[in-house]
């Protein structure tokens, strides 16, 4: 079948935003969880939060290319947002969750002229020092954030006023799956449209995406500001779900961690948070039962390995073992995501 | 009014050591070494270790919290690091935040969890009335090791051979190699030397910072703060930084403490945003 280039170019990005049956049966297996893991809830919820954060990350590391240390002052902002509105508002969770998103959205677009002004390492030192900021934000208003105590008596009604969140997390989980759900639809649709293509193009090459037109500032504040917006919402859901909320969410090792999640996943296809999310917590859990005082050491050894073996190298190789396994033609390496 | 002045300058110095060798490898050799902060706690500890476990007077464990760290360092530089010299800020990122996390958990392990106290010996103790101003003898002290240090560096930069090794290897390595530079060499040495100054600042700022396993990551940000504000071409902007900031959190501390940190990262991102290169750079 052959055609113009148009026709070819048409027909390869139809190819690549359809649905594959691996992504069906991987959210088979989120919602199937609900009734074949009832004992997990908990820990299945605190994953899905994860992962949405992740994605949130990915949106704008492997799709826009900026490499973000501190994208958890936005998981932070929601979480705190959520959780003081629940306390002096109002405890319904979705208009929590809508609001929370709103406000970090508005945050991300505030931060995102001060992101876009530098280049590279200016721009990581700039999010680091948003979330810093934030974070002694949240550490020295006491009166509101409750401090190095933590945020409590977050009190949560029923979600949609039907739902009560029970002990075992088979409501909270239940809601992250499908709030997550939801958002990851949005994003896989934003991802192959049009603007989504315009991102990756700004990534591999700022220079001639200007060149033919894009504008590449007023894309990167909206990819940022939406990327935020999702962070908020996953703080949001922590905070919903757990009623609880402390420093620790906006704290620096939750952006380190966040970062190590994608690294491990992957960037660029939106599944990588996911992957990541499951492998990271499920290391989490197996090294922190062996050993609960050192756990970090060995996440720090994960991180030199996988740069030193190389990710971008390490992602390839799995995509040429998957095209091999699949018959299809080995896919050529991609251009190195974030930095430069 | 004048004492905090004083110990500000004091910690400036100590922070201007700390972070001298961040800014010759992330400005010079463009590498951000986020593990900066653990060759400076290996110096602090180096020094805890052989003041109160083999009764080591302070003065001669100096050395020592230099060549530890120092040796080190290139042990890394020529396993690890160089390896990523030419890859990207986000892997240097997330190898260097790897090695952080692992240097806390390891020392956390060797160590315990508990800070390091030093006894400093009688005669760097105590204060005395200077024209009605107090001064600490460490302060003084402190003040001038670092000022000597300060000097040394600027001179050995700048006059020596050396020097101008490293310059020309910094500006075009290709070109450098090409007149017979050994330039593996000399960013080794460099490496090497930035990180045995990261310890000896460990070890004198030891009983002004504190000492305990969580430090690369509690001053992570000072040394970050003290080279993206000072910028990277020159020593003498990390140096004016970091007494700028030494007195401003000395002060700030001490005036408003309910702001905290506060003050220093705004300063810091305001300096990011508007003069990306630091403060002390002419804008090119």
């Amino acid at each position: 079948m052959q055609g113009t280039p148009i026709d070819t170019a048409t027909r390869h990005l139809a190819e690549t935003s359809r649905w594959k049956p691996l992504e069906c049966a991987f959210w088979l297996v989120a919602f199937g969880a609900i009734w074949l893991l009832p004992s997990h809830h908990l820990i299945l919820n605190e994953i899905i939060i994860t992962a949405l954060f992740a994605m949130s990350l990915d949106l704008i590391l492997g799709y826009a290319g900026i490499a973000s240390l501190g994208h958890a002052a936005f998981f932070g902002f929601g979480a705190y947002f959520a959780g003081i509105f629940a306390i002096l508002v109002i405890g319904d969770p979705l208009t929590g969750l809508v609001l929370a998103m709103l406000a970090s959205g508005a945050l991300g677009f505030i931060t995102s002229f001060l992101v876009l002004r530098g280049v590279d390492l200016a721009r990581l030192m700039v999010t680091l020092g948003v979330a810093l900021v934030l974070g002694e934000i949240a550490n020295k208003m006491t009166w509101l954030t409750g401090g190095a105590d933590g945020l409590q008596g977050v009190m949560m009604g029923p979600v949609l006023g039907l739902f009560e969140f029970d002990l075992y997390g088979r409501t909270a989980y239940v809601y992250s799956l499908v709030v997550t759900f939801l958002l990851f639809l949005l994003a896989r649709r934003i991802v192959v449209s049009p603007f989504g293509l315009s991102l990756r193009t700004i990534r591999d090459n700022p220079l001639r995406a200007r060149a033919i037109g894009i504008p590449v500032n007023r894309r990167l504040i909206a990819v940022y500001t939406l990327a935020a917006a999702y962070a908020g919402a996953a703080g949001a859901l922590l905070a919903q779900t757990t009623q609880f909320v402390s420093l620790d969410v906006i704290a620096l090792h939750r952006s380190a961690d966040v970062l190590l999640m994608l690294v491990i996943g992957g960037t660029g296809y939106l599944y990588g948070g996911f992957a990541g999310a499951i492998v990271f917590k499920v290391l989490q859990d197996v090294i922190s039962n062996w050993t609960p005082q050192y756990w970090t050491f060995w996440i720090g050894l994960i991180l030199v390995i996988l740069v030193l073996i190389g990710r971008e190298r390490m992602n390839h190789q799995a995509a040429v073992l998957w095209a091999r396994l699949r018959g299809k033609p080995e896919p050529r390496p991609r251009t190195i995501v974030g930095g430069h | 009014m004048l004492t905090i002045l004083f110990d500000g300058i004091a910690y400036g110095m100590v922070l201007f050591v700390l972070a001298c060798g961040l800014s010759i490898t992330l400005g010079l050799m463009n590498f951000v070494n986020l593990a900066h902060g653990v060759f400076a706690m290996v110096g602090g500890y180096v020094t805890a270790i052989l003041m109160n476990r083999l009764g080591v007077p302070f003065l001669l464990t100096l050395p020592f919290a230099f060549l530890v760290p120092a040796l080190l360092g290139l042990v890394l530089e020529r396993t690890l690091y160089q390896r990523l010299y030419t890859r990207n800020h986000l892997d240097q990122v997330l190898f260097t935040i790897g090695l952080v996390f692992m240097a806390i958990a390891a020392v956390d392990y060797v160590m315990g969890s508990q800070p390091q106290l030093i006894q400093l010996p009688t005669w760097l103790r105590g204060r005395v009335d200077v024209f009605g101003v107090q001064i600490g003898l460490y302060r003084s002290f402190i003040i001038a090791v670092c000022g000597v240090l300060v000097v040394a560096l600027q001179l050995i930069l700048t006059r020596t051979r050396f020097g101008s090794q490293l310059r020309a290897a910094v500006d075009d390595p290709r070109v450098a190699r090409g007149l017979g530079i050994n330039t593996a060499l000399v960013f080794a040495v460099t490496f090497a030397f930035g990180s045995g100054l990261a310890g000896l600042g460990g070890a004198l700022g030891a009983e002004i910072l504190g000492l305990d396993p969580t430090f690369p990551l509690k001053f992570l940000i000072y040394f970050m703060i003290v080279v993206t504000v000072g910028g990277t071409s020159s020593l003498t902007g990390p140096f004016f930084a970091s007494l700028l900031l030494g007195i401003a959190d000395v002060a700030g501390k001490y005036y408003v403490p309910s702001l905290g940190a506060f003050v220093i990262y705004t300063v810091m991102i305001v300096v990011l945003v508007f003069r990306p290169q630091g403060l002390f750079v002419k804008a090119r």
